[in-house]
């Protein structure tokens, strides 16, 4: 997620409850669709790195197929959000400076992902879920975020 | 209903929700979905020390995206008590079988618990797989600026070649932590 630098009306408090209330309810949906589509499985990750059946594939290809829909509905109906906002996606920032980091940070992030066997999403949805270690996973994965705030300026973007 | 419900969603349908997820966060606020940068605002909110990048209004910039992963939790927390059922994951057969033979064997829980516990930290796997596979997890995806959702779904969503590279990238670490650092690991740790 890059930062959003986009003019919106918030204050240091952030949006308002409503809006949140809203974030709230999508997120408890979300975390109901990865834990019972089994894509915060462990087995699942590893059965999708041996190539030994088509699930998370289909997960993954019909998640990208419907949302590239969404987006270009969204994007040919104009539409604003309830915000008001006009509904665009920042693009990743691509040139000097913002080349390396993907393929670099993408490896480490996917050798994660591999021992692991979980991507922040399901992180947070096996914690909710009370899955023994997950806890565990999480707070690695903020140390490993703080330790990028840290050091990552020395590393190659 | 809940009956159907508790049993495990087919691909076909996870797929279309996830977009639906990615259509109603866009229509509430104009939120690129995105999961990995909460663990950035979580250390903006609580550890920001002298980190340039921590320094920066995190409510405005990162509140509805905490927001959003606590109510990922808290559909987890749903989908336990509400939508159960008692059956292993369904992996395939030739999953199962190599990964027997790396030590790792498939009960009820959604992780191996040989390696995935309080009790596995003691050990040198559990270590391996939970605390360094959690650290490249947070580290990578702040570097590469975004993770599976950031990247995968709504990079490619919007054709972006950036996120196209970052997610050759995550399948290429996976294949290597899964083909080679794992087994090697595994076999002489466990």
């Amino acid at each position: 997620m890059p930062s959003q630098d986009k003019p919106r009306v918030s204050t240091s408090t952030g949006p308002p409850f409503t809006e949140l209330l809203a974030y709230l309810v999508i997120g408890v949906f979300f975390g109901i669709v990865l834990i019972k589509s089994e894509v915060v499985s462990w087995f699942r990750i590893q059965e999708m790195f041996r190539f030994q059946a088509f699930h998370m594939y289909g997960v993954l290809g019909s998640g990208v197929a419907t949302s590239a829909l969404v987006v270009w509905l969204a994007k040919t109906m104009k539409s604003r959000s309830l915000t008001g906002e006009p509904i665009r996606i920042s693009p990743k920032a691509w040139g000097p400076g913002a080349r390396w980091r993907y393929p670099l940070g993408g490896v480490l992030f996917g050798v994660g992902w591999g021992l692991a066997g979980t991507c922040p999403g399901p992180i947070y949805a096996l914690v909710g879920h009370g899955t023994g270690g997950a806890v565990v996973v999480l707070l690695a994965a903020l140390l490993g975020a703080r330790l990028y705030a840290a050091v990552g300026h020395r590393l190659p973007h | 209903m809940i009956d159907t419900l508790s049993q495990p969603w087919p691909w076909f349908v996870a797929g279309p929700l996830i977009g639906l997820t990615v259509g109603m966060l866009l229509i509430v606020g104009d939120r690129a979905f995105g999961v990995s940068s909460s663990l950035q605002h979580v250390c903006a909110a609580v550890w920001p020390g002298n980190s340039k990048t921590l320094q920066y209004d995190w409510r405005s910039k990162g509140l509805w995206n905490l927001v959003f992963v606590v109510g990922i939790g808290l559909g987890g927390l749903v989908a336990a008590t509400l939508l159960t059922h008692d059956k292993p994951v369904a992996i395939s057969e030739a999953t199962r079988a190599d990964l027997a033979q790396i030590g790792i064997f498939q009960g009820r829980s959604l992780v191996p618990t040989e390696v995935y516990s309080f009790g596995a930290l003691l050990g040198p796997a559990g270590l391996v797989v939970m605390v360094v596979g959690g650290l490249l997890v947070g580290f990578g995806a702040r570097y590469a600026n975004g993770c599976t959702s950031g990247h995968a779904i709504t990079g490619l969503a919007s054709f972006q070649l950036p996120s196209l590279i970052a997610t050759a990238g995550f399948f290429a670490g996976g294949l290597l932590a899964t083909h080679l650092l794992l087994p090697a690991l595994l076999s002489a740790l466990l």
